[in-house]
């Protein structure tokens, strides 16, 4: 999208001879242009950073669990829409994120913004220990590989109680606010998890536009293609496997100081096709779609649920459908073509 | 000794349920090329429709042809409406969607039936067989029985009648097949349609023994996947001897490796398709896949 916008701009004629500009045109001009975008992204920052002052602290807890599952989804979108591999299981590392910190704050080992280090750490290592198979298994295999990891963790957990609590779970202290900063839990918690959610958006957002997004993007189109090109398929599709990991697993220790609590029946394999779910519907191959999505995630069950227990998964899954037949690009992509400069 | 044969018939009992959804997997994919995530939930709403037959009064022997017949029709409808419009995408919306009809299935069936468990009438009497101290139960006896002539049908329909020729012309190519003047989609929908009257039967048989809620399917799912991968997704002897494979050493692996035990079992099926997708992807009794670059 904004490549093609950029080299119209750069050869159109600056002077006489200016081109008819339809009205519609100019006035989606005005709202993508980048003066535009700016200015949104400003009242954006404005916004998400007043919202906790302003909600109530119910509000802020959803809010945070939007930010925890946009990062999750981050992740996701990094393996599925832009390397275009599949994981059905990606719950299970937001739960092995989720459980390394809340086993390390429980035996109070370490302070806990090292907890989301070590989890980070963790998946990353497990996440390219998976993709190293995973190049040999695609598309169908390896959702029923993840699929399976999915479905195995959770009497995984239960079995292992001396560490992680078994059923019943574990109950850790969340982290409380400094003192310094006059902010109430909810508030604090919320601010790091924006913390977070925005230096791994930075992070995801300088880092596709490097020579490892462009490697992707060129795999995802064509493999054969892109490895006559000279990209190393191997070594880029279980780079993103391990950042996407990595990243399920930032949002699951993030996710622990949020709940302060774990149980395995929290990260059942209901999780991992919600995250599924989540990234189709907010818009796969786009940094906004994982924002849409979590939005989705968080709030379509809560909204839902009181109509029926089964309503979340019946509206899920009848959009999953409906936007794989009708947007493949979902809903970020919806809201962009609405938006787009029509030539 | 006798103790060990037991639990291999034990093994073969499960087994025989696996390589029923197994398959159903085998002959979705030996036609469109797709693993249908969603068969297991399909199972699991056809086995609701049985359970509400018999609750409101139908005896089981009649509730059974019935259901099989509902799960016919309604396998080929779902090819119809959500597969026919996908044919031919990238394999990643194709399983996408599957994953789709899971969730709805899923959530239709705790939505019409609740999610509470519902005890579901065990067709075959109680009791057992005892050969030389090994008890066959009638239970196993008769999933093996009902499992064999599934099979037997099957191979029958496909081997030895013109719809079955056609549905074999459609498998193999299907642009050839339509050139020959066969229907090909009539052909995928009567393909669906079969395998969801196959899932159907595994759901049923299964329910007696795991008590009837919406999640009955989902362990049985990866099972049956763990079968088809060994046996060779496009082999149908091929599936149902790796489901009697992976029933058995599911039921070994927790009676004697005593870190296993009850808990981690459905770890086995995961062990299994990971090794034979990295030693022999095509399984047993597959044909490996020649793909041009």
């Amino acid at each position: 999208m904004t490549t093609g916008r950029e080299t119209t701009r750069r050869t159109a004629p600056a002077e006489a001879d200016t081109p008819y500009v339809s009205p519609r045109e100019r006035a989606a001009r005005l709202l993508t242009g980048r003066p535009a975008r700016w200015t949104f992204a400003a009242v954006l920052a404005v916004a998400l950073i007043y919202a906790p002052f302003y909600f109530v602290p119910f509000r802020n807890f959803q809010l945070t669990l939007v930010l925890v599952y946009a990062v999750a989804l981050l992740g996701l979108n990094l393996l599925v829409g832009y390397s275009g591999q599949i994981s059905l299981g990606h719950g299970a590392f937001f739960a092995i994120g989720a459980y390394a910190t809340a086993i390390l704050m429980y035996r109070g080992l370490v302070p806990y913004p090292v907890t989301l280090v070590v989890a980070a750490v963790l998946c990353f290592a497990l996440g390219f220990a998976l993709g190293v198979p995973a190049l040999r298994l695609r598309g169908l295999y390896l959702a029923v590989v993840t699929l399976s990891i999915g479905l195995f963790l959770q009497p995984f957990l239960k079995r292992f109680g001396s560490l992680t609590g078994g059923a019943m779970g574990l109950t850790i202290p969340k982290p409380e606010p400094p003192a310094w900063s006059g902010l109430a839990p909810d508030q604090w918690l919320y601010f790091l998890a924006l913390l977070v959610a925005a230096v791994t958006f930075a992070l995801v957002w300088c880092l596709m536009r490097s020579r490892v997004g462009r490697a992707l993007l060129a795999i995802r189109e064509n493999e054969t293609a892109a490895e006559v090109m000279g990209v190393r398929l191997a070594f880029y599709k279980t780079f993103a496997f391990a950042w996407s990991a990595m990243l399920a697993g930032i949002a699951g220790a993030v996710y622990t100081w949020v709940i302060g609590f774990v149980s395995p029946d929290s990260f059942t394999i209901v999780l991992s096709i919600t995250l599924l779910a989540g990234i189709v519907v907010g818009g796969l191959g786009s940094m906004s779609g994982a924002v849409f999505g979590a939005l989705f995630v968080e709030f379509v069950p809560s909204v839902s649920q009181d109509v029926n227990e089964a309503a979340p998964g019946i509206i899920f899954g009848l959009l999953i459908i409906v936007v794989m037949f009708a947007a493949p690009t979902g809903f970020a992509g919806l809201l962009r073509r609405l938006l787009a400069v029509r030539k | 000794m006798a103790e060990f044969i037991q639990q291999v018939v034990q093994g073969l009992g499960s087994g025989a349920i696996y390589a029923s959804l197994a398959l159903a997997l085998s002959l979705i994919y030996r036609f469109t090329g797709i693993v249908n995530l969603a068969q297991g939930e399909m199972a699991m709403f056809s086995t609701y429709i049985a359970w509400q037959l018999v609750h409101a009064g139908m005896s089981f022997w009649l509730a059974l042809p019935l259901t099989l017949l509902i799960s016919f029709a309604g396998g080929a409808l779902i090819e119809r409406i959500i597969i026919r419009p996908v044919e031919g995408a990238p394999e990643l919306t194709i399983v996408i969607v599957t994953v789709g009809l899971f969730v709805f299935v899923n959530a239709a069936a705790g939505f019409i039936w609740s999610f509470l468990i519902k005890s579901f009438p065990n067709p075959f009497p109680d009791g057992a067989l005892n050969v030389g101290g090994v008890q066959f139960d009638f239970g196993t006896l008769g999933v093996l029985g009902v499992v064999a002539v599934v099979m037997g049908v099957l191979y029958l329909l496909f081997q030895y009648t013109k719809l079955g020729l056609g549905m074999r012309a459609v498998a193999q190519d299907p642009a050839s097949a339509r050139l020959a003047g066969i229907r090909v989609g009539r052909m995928l929908a009567l393909g669906w349609g079969l395998a969801a009257t196959a899932g159907a039967l595994s759901g049923i048989l299964v329910a007696p023994l795991l008590f009837l809620d919406p999640n009955l399917m989902s362990g049985v799912l990866i099972y049956a996947i763990a079968a088809a991968t060994l046996g060779g997704f496009d082999s149908p002897i091929g599936v149902v001897v790796g489901g009697l494979i992976v029933g058995v050493a599911e039921t070994l692996a927790g009676a004697y490796i005593g870190f296993i035990g009850s808990d981690l079992k459905i770890g086995v099926p995961l062990v299994i398709i990971i090794v034979v997708l990295l030693l022999r992807p095509q399984g047993l009794f597959g044909r490996p896949t020649v793909e041009r670059a």
